[in-house]
């Protein structure tokens, strides 16, 4: 059994590798500290997430055809990118994942915050752990920064992934939790739009009542019945890195100014890759 | 008798973790140990009170003997134990302990805690700080005692400023010697894990903490402060790294058959325990090591091994 899953395991592992460029496994082995045992503080492992990539590396390639713009704008260093959400399934997350893994300027392992809930379920806790992937307390968020990480954080949270295909590209309302966490860590944003996720999955209902019942957070209904992301083509668009000063602990009504600045400068990037696409699939 | 050396008074020293503290002690502290139970093989330059820490003849050693300071680590660990008398001897004996060392002026008083008072939880961060609440008993009840422990170390601390209190919470100590939940567990044959659960953990070997306990009886140093060793790793790697082949259990049926097991006394592991091989409970050791220098002296493998007395 043990010998099986290492088999299969060195087996993603050699056919991420064959998708990438040669020095890549080099090139980010440094980019996080690792003991005697493989793993950093939070439980990352390179090894077990280059094999855990392969498939996702696939799909980033041959299937949503990611295309990327404006990446060198992310810098060195700590920095939160800050992403619109759609798709019913979080492929964005993992899109914006592989391209700051092989297309950035500085490559890196970036690390989204899971819902607290997400460390009940077994497999699905230890992979997110084995993929630098943790609960995202404002503890956690505010230890990776300090150590000159990235995290990508979608403010819309639940209300952006799970709204349905007739409110696509509205952004929905933004927590004020990441302005927080930059102001505090003085940490630069990086404003990020993601255009194909909304037709990757476009769901015509939600069925509130029966997901309560289940206990999930959402039942989109979509073509497919339940959500299988249809091979739409994605576009990444990152801005410029912008960076905010002032009181972390100041009211709410001031944080909600500076974030309205990261909204718009998604919302332009959203509506200028609109007017650039041609097609949904192509 | 003309021992020049500061006196320190250690309560709990015929238990495992108690012997080792009296080793790393007595070179350089003359050592007086307080523990109901009698001291086997006792070192000639130790003196013992064979007392129980909730009599009232615990005060009578101070009146002999002028302390400097205390070392309390006469806290039960037992599920087996009746939780009455558990309780009991855990909080009586605390609050008794400290207030001998308010009543006789010692300058010096170190709690041995322990990192699982704030308990492991799906919601906990990575890392808790010092300041972080102690959560364990909102899950697991009967470890309220030792909750209890703490807090009264720790308002013992702001209550007499003039007296240096150290409440120390090490992570999972380990060692050859050490009979504790995670030291057994991790000498089981077959040890019972959860399918699809694998949680980061720390370890630290019983001679750290002991070297840590000799470094909190410095004179400054004061507070409470978590205790980590060299690190942290996932459960597998350290079951990897002892040659255990696990038997992995699903989590809905772990809980009720360990419960099962526990009242049949086919287990000695409660099994509320589950969440400590489930869920995350790691602490953040920085204030520590900024405030000391401190570093472990056992690697994390060497640490893993020591359970096997290597």
């Amino acid at each position: 059994m043990a010998s099986l899953t290492d088999g299969l395991k060195r087996g993603f592992k050699r056919w991420t590798l064959s998708m990438t460029e040669p020095e890549f496994e080099a090139r980010l082995s440094g980019s996080r500290s690792s003991n005697e045992y493989g793993v950093d503080p939070f439980g990352f492992s390179l090894d077990y997430a280059l094999s855990a990539l392969g498939p996702v590396l696939w799909l980033y390639k041959h299937y949503f055809r990611v295309e990327t713009h404006g990446i060198q704008n992310v810098p060195a260093g700590r920095v939160l990118l800050i992403s619109n959400h759609s798709g019913q399934l979080p492929m964005d997350a993992a899109m914006i994942g592989i391209a700051m893994l092989t297309e950035a300027t500085h490559p890196r392992p970036i690390r989204s915050m899971i819902e607290k809930w997400v460390a009940t379920l077994p497999w699905v806790s230890t992979f997110m752990a084995r993929i630098g992937q943790i609960v995202g307390t404002p503890e956690n968020c505010k230890r990776v920064l300090e150590n000159d990480e990235a995290i990508l954080v979608f403010p819309e949270g639940m209300k952006g992934i799970s709204k349905l295909y007739a409110q696509r590209y509205q952004l929905q309302e933004f927590g004020l939790g990441f302005m927080r966490l930059a102001l505090e860590t003085n940490t630069p944003i990086v404003p990020v739009a993601v255009i194909g996720a909304e037709e990757q999955a476009p769901a015509i209902a939600d069925l509130k009542g029966v997901a309560k019942l289940f206990g999930l957070p959402a039942l989109p209904i979509t073509p497919t019945l339940l959500p299988i992301p249809l091979p739409a083509k994605y576009r990444l668009y990152f801005g410029e890195p912008i960076r905010f000063h002032g009181r972390a602990d100041d009211e709410d009504s001031e944080l909600d100014k500076k974030v309205m600045v990261v909204k718009g400068a998604i919302q332009k990037m959203i509506d200028q890759g609109l007017k650039d696409r041609k097609s949904v699939f192509w | 008798m003309s021992d020049k050396r500061p006196t320190v008074l250690l309560t709990g020293i015929s238990g495992n973790l108690g012997r080792v503290m009296t080793k790393f002690l007595h070179t350089q502290f003359r050592v007086v140990g307080v523990d109901r139970r009698p001291l086997v093989g006792k070192p000639k330059d130790v003196e013992h009170f064979q007392v129980d820490l909730r009599k009232r003849k615990v005060d009578d050693v101070f009146k002999r003997i002028r302390i400097d300071a205390i070392i309390h680590m006469g806290i039960m660990h037992d599920p087996r134990m009746n939780a009455e008398d558990h309780h009991s001897f855990n909080v009586l004996g605390t609050t008794r302990i400290l207030e001998c060392a308010a009543r006789h002026q010692v300058k010096k008083v170190v709690v041995l805690s322990s990192a699982n008072v704030y308990g492991p939880s799906p919601e906990n961060s990575n890392f808790l700080g010092e300041d972080a609440p102690l959560m364990a008993a909102s899950r697991f009840p009967s470890v309220r005692d030792l909750i209890e422990v703490d807090m009264l170390a720790h308002g013992f601390f702001w209550r007499h400023p003039e007296i240096e209190t150290v409440v120390m919470r090490p992570v999972h100590v380990v060692g050859p010697s050490i009979k504790n939940a995670p030291s057994n567990y991790l000498r089981l044959k077959r040890p019972m894990t959860l399918a699809g659960f694998d949680p980061m953990v720390q370890l630290i070997h019983m001679d750290d903490v002991a070297r840590a306990m000799v470094e909190a009886l410095k004179p400054g140093r004061k507070g409470v402060y978590n205790l980590v060793g060299p690190g942290e790793v996932p459960m597998s790697s350290v079951f990897d790294e002892l040659k255990r082949k696990p038997i992995r259990v699903p989590h809905m049926i772990a809980r009720p058959l360990l419960s099962r097991m526990f009242k049949m006394r086919l287990s000695s592991y409660p099994a509320e325990e589950i969440d400590h091989i489930q869920f995350l409970c790691m602490v953040d050791g920085h204030r520590w090591a900024r405030e000391t220098g401190w570093k472990p002296k056992f690697t994390m493998r060497e640490t893993i091994r020591s359970v096997l007395g290597e």
